[in-house]
């Protein structure tokens, strides 16, 4: 039986006015009925253009289909025309994107919504398809799928919309199904119940599935085989179990050490140097090399095909060429150690910095024609938790458990409702603005979305001053500015950047400029809001590194609020896991994550998708003479 | 729902109040009751006798806010903002300063002719707004699309004023396929209506039609679009379908809010087309320094926009799911 779907040298390209750019460039893959295919990549290596490829909706008239096969059942679809076309889109191939919370029509029943696919492709009368889409809300296990029917899409959770995008995708039994991060909004234990569904689905109706996403452990978990994808190209091929044993690509294997876990505590977490190259000015051949820990001289013009170097497994990777490797362009240009550096971490001080008693946080509701107070939101009800100089605190917990409105409550950005927030002994809690002031460097926040949290019409130097202005008043002009570039350098900018505006900066270098503003003012205490949650993993790594080693220089004491358990596994000494605005369980790292006890932990923590840690011991750059 | 437009009823209460007394200052303070007299009688003529002679027939000898030489509750009512102003509160606008006609009789009857040429404008107006906006949503970023921005540009830079006369002097005049100008009652009217409406659908069409697709691109631009355009739907389905509901939304801010104006109709169109309507009616006063007619004109044009954002907030409901006002 033949692959269901096959994507020959695909290429997309989109003109813009700096050039052509080639989100897609050259990708060739197939996928079994019935299989999973993932195709795992940072944001912007084409992951999305290229399954927007193959559902034909490239965006118009920007974009299109420079060239290549997309064969399914046997049959190109690239060049057929729009009518026919339509009838493959939600009928053939299918898709569900990754903002369930957007990507559903507000103005429109869900029941509308859901017979539209089916009345289109199945050419059902209404009465009929409206049984077989209530059918199809049973079976992605909504609850009460008749009242759900002539629900508005706002009455549902964001999981509860995936499910219906689910069922609308796969109302007509389609041969492929994209999933474009499908779980990436959700809460990890929603997106554990998805991707199940995901599964289950695809076994009883056989569709193949292409799965896209940037998550290693979730691909390691869901596909049968993978891609890895790089600047439009794909890299590196392999069954699921094979890449993760025996990685090939240096970029994936520089991916895979990247990713924080309790088996990389206490070292540094491998980063790739540099950034990703535009799509309009790709290297004429590898587009890894200038970036790869082992180029050689040929490699920046010479092109590696993908070839299968192992069963099943290709790889477009010169190392791997026992042709290229015997003439002279394979003479070493950069050679980094394989080994990654010990990230000594001092042994925490015993000493409680800060010490947080029954903090509440609660907010009126206020309803009727006069506006009466009839109930509170109780965002943070009642919490404690205490953190040692030196050392970082994890708290964790799923979207609205109350974890950011905590860390806010906690450094008076919110003023608390009740409780007691005791810094080195004295009860800040209770302090007005002027006498809260001295304690205000002292406590510091650094924000999760490095685009928004920066005011972009003032320079990095002016946002950073403005912070050293309001509590160190008495600052001259020049100490300022030296203070500025200095705490730059720590975060690895220079002093160039002082006078450029964030929007000249990449995501990870505006998460770098959040941190010296934080670190300007010579704190003790930082909040890390979701601090790397927005980023890609191979710059969240260094990022991570920015902050053990800025802690280890500084002793600073880190509250770090996160979802990401991963992070939290390889950063933090101890953990609070949060849960409807309480803390439900405490402790070190190690015991909560080796022996949790309370129900919601334990539901928590399985349902984090894992790569086994004892594969990262197989992780290692190709020797250069290692190849025959 | 209900509880919500209670509120919202409840809201405007201290804000028509508001409004009544902003009218009253800005026409018995800042311009006198001397003034207006003083205006009305012409320079030449006038003796401060004349000036309190006419103070006197038209109700306006008594001191604006406070009677300080009465007695009790009298000190407030014997005043000219409670005889003139207070009034209005229950829609009694009074008599006409000039000729001593009933204003409110006066509004009933002239916002007939004011309606029969401002419905068929808006509805039309609008309709064509909408479908030009989305043909060149449709074509967006081809050469239709652009020209059709550029036309909009153009016509939306041109006065209106040149719409009337050029209307007036083409299809009148030359053409003589309506008549220039006129009223006449009942069915006999549509000849006189004609014109004014077309030229009133033209003044509107540059910024209408540029506005809305503004707000379809937006919405072409969203999430749910790719989601419908990945069904399979065409794509004038999805423009018409999906998209057109979600724009109804900004554009019903932009569209309810006036109807209440409707009744007023429009200044420069009546008085132009001659039609006896709301329009010209305050033109007239304006031009004969009638102030008791602007003045009643001018707090009914208030009261009907705190109507027109009562009515905006509540068309929303109708369109939009997410709102249900609790």
């Amino acid at each position: 039986m033949g692959p269901v779907i096959k994507i020959k040298d695909l290429r997309a390209y989109f003109k813009t006015p700096k050039g052509l750019a080639k989100a897609v460039d050259g990708v060739s893959f197939e996928i079994p009925k019935g299989g999973t295919f993932a195709l795992v990549g940072e944001s912007g290596c084409g992951k999305s253009v290229t399954a927007l490829s193959i559902i034909q909706l490239v965006p118009e008239p920007a974009g299109y289909i420079a060239g290549g096969e997309i064969v399914l059942n046997g049959r190109d679809i690239v060049p057929l025309d729009e009518r026919e076309k339509r009838g493959i889109r939600g009928n053939k191939i299918s898709m569900i994107f990754q903002e369930p919370m957007t990507s559903l029509n507000p103005v429109f029943t869900i029941g509308d919504q859901l017979m539209e696919t089916i009345v289109l492709h199945q050419a059902k009368r209404k009465g009929a398809a409206r049984k077989a889409a209530i059918e199809m809300l049973a079976k992605v296990h909504l609850p009460e799928p008749e009242r759900l029917f002539d629900e508005y899409p706002h009455r549902l959770s964001g999981g509860q919309r995936q499910r219906v995008m689910i069922a609308m995708a796969l109302a007509c039994k389609p041969d492929l199904l994209i999933a474009d991060e499908p779980t990436t909004a959700l809460d990890v234990t929603i997106q554990e119940e998805i991707l199940r569904l995901i599964k289950e689905m695809k076994e009883s109706t056989g569709t193949a599935v292409l799965l896209i996403t940037h998550n290693m452990a979730l691909v390691y978990r869901n596909a049968d085989m993978v891609g890895v994808m790089y600047a439009g190209k794909l890299v590196e091929a392999a069954p699921t179990q094979e890449l993760f044993r025996n990685p090939m690509h240096p970029y994936t294997i520089k991916l895979l050490r990247s990713i924080p876990g309790q088996e990389k505590r206490g070292k540094a977490l491998d980063t790739i140097p540099g950034a990703v190259p535009s799509a309009v000015s790709y290297p004429a051949g590898c587009h890894f090399s200038g970036r790869c820990p082992r180029e050689m001289e040929g490699c920046a013009s010479i092109e590696p095909p993908l070839v299968e170097r192992a069963e099943g497994h290709s790889v477009a990777c010169h190392l791997h060429d026992p042709g290229f490797m015997n003439k002279p362009h394979s003479k070493p240009l950069r050679q980094e150690p394989d080994a990654l550096p010990p990230l000594a971490v001092p042994p925490s001080e015993r000493e409680t910095i800060l010490e947080v008693r029954g903090l509440k946080t609660w907010y009126p509701i206020r309803k009727g024609v006069l506006k009466r107070t009839v109930g509170h939101v109780k965002a943070v009800d009642g919490i404690d938790l205490s953190i040692k100089k030196g050392s970082t605190l994890a708290l964790v917990g799923e979207s609205g458990c109350g974890k950011t409105t905590a860390g806010k409550s906690i450094i008076q950005l919110i003023k608390p409702t009740n409780g007691e927030v005791l810094y080195k002994g004295a009860d800040i809690a209770t302090l007005g603005e002027r006498r809260l002031k001295p304690f205000r460097s002292a406590l510091q926040i650094i924000f999760q979305d490095p685009y928004s949290s920066l005011n972009p019409r003032l320079t990095v130097r002016e946002t950073i001053e403005e912070g050293l202005r309001a509590v160190k008043p008495g600052m001259g002009k020049e100490e300022r500015a030296e203070k500025v570039r200095s705490v730059l350098e720590r975060v690895g900018l220079g002093p160039e950047a002082m006078s450029r505006y964030p929007h000249e900066f990449s995501g990870g270098q505006r998460q770098r400029i959040g941190i010296a503003r934080a670190l300007a003012v010579d704190p003790e205490f930082i909040v890390c809001d979701e601090a790397v949650s927005a980023l890609d993993v191979s710059v969240q790594a260094q990022i991570l590194n920015l902050l053990k080693s800025i802690q280890r220089d500084f002793g600073l004491s880190f509250l770090f609020i996160t979802h990401d358990l991963g992070v939290v596994e390889y950063i933090a000494d101890e953990v609070a896991v949060m849960h409807d605005g309480r803390i439900v369980e405490r402790g070190t790292t190690a015991d909560i994550f080796s022996a949790p006890k309370h129900d919601y932990t334990k539901k928590l923590l399985s349902a984090v998708p894992k790569i086994d840690s004892r594969l990262a011991d197989l992780w290692h750059l190709p020797g250069l003479g290692a190849v025959k | 729902m209900l509880s919500y437009i209670i509120r919202r009823i409840l809201y405007a209460v201290p804000i028509i109040i508001g409004v009544n007394v902003l009218t009253a200052l800005l026409f018995f303070y800042v311009n006198t009751p001397d003034d207006m007299a003083r205006q009305v009688l012409g320079e030449k003529n006038v003796t401060p006798a004349a000036i309190e002679n006419w103070k006197r027939d038209h109700g306006y000898d008594l001191p604006a806010f406070v009677n300080t030489e009465e007695p009790g509750i009298k000190k407030v009512t014997e005043t000219v903002f409670f005889q003139k102003s207070v009034p209005l509160l229950w829609f009694d606008f009074g008599r006409s300063d000039r000729n001593n006609i009933d204003i409110g009789q006066e509004i009933r009857t002239r916002m007939w002719a004011s309606l029969a040429i401002s419905v068929p404008t808006f509805i039309a107006a609008v309709s064509v707004n909408l479908f030009f906006a989305m043909m060149l949503a449709y074509y967006r970023a081809t050469y239709i699309d652009i020209w059709g921005v550029v036309l909009a540009v153009i016509l939306m830079s041109i006065s209106s004023l040149f719409y009337i006369i050029g209307g007036q002097f083409i299809l009148g005049k030359l053409l003589k396929l309506f008549p220039i100008s006129g009223y006449d009652a009942g069915l006999h009217s549509i000849k006189f209506l004609v014109l004014p409406i077309i030229i009133g659908i033209i003044a509107a069409i540059g910024g209408g039609v540029r506005f809305y697709r503004t707000v379809f691109l937006e919405e072409i631009n969203k999430d749910y679009v790719r989601t419908a355009r990945a069904k399979g739907l065409t794509e004038g389905r999805v423009l018409f379908k999906h998209a057109l509901k979600n724009a109804m939304i900004p554009v019903l801010t932009n569209v309810v809010v006036s109807i209440p104006f409707l009744f007023t109709g429009s200044l420069i169109l009546e008085t132009f087309f001659a039609i006896p309507g709301l329009g010209s009616f305050t033109i007239n006063a304006i031009h004969s320094q009638d102030f008791a007619i602007v003045r009643s004109m001018v707090y009914l044009g208030s009261i009907l926009y705190i109507i027109g954002l009562i009515m905006t907030d509540i068309s929303y409901t109708l369109v939009d799911p997410r709102v249900r006002f609790e």
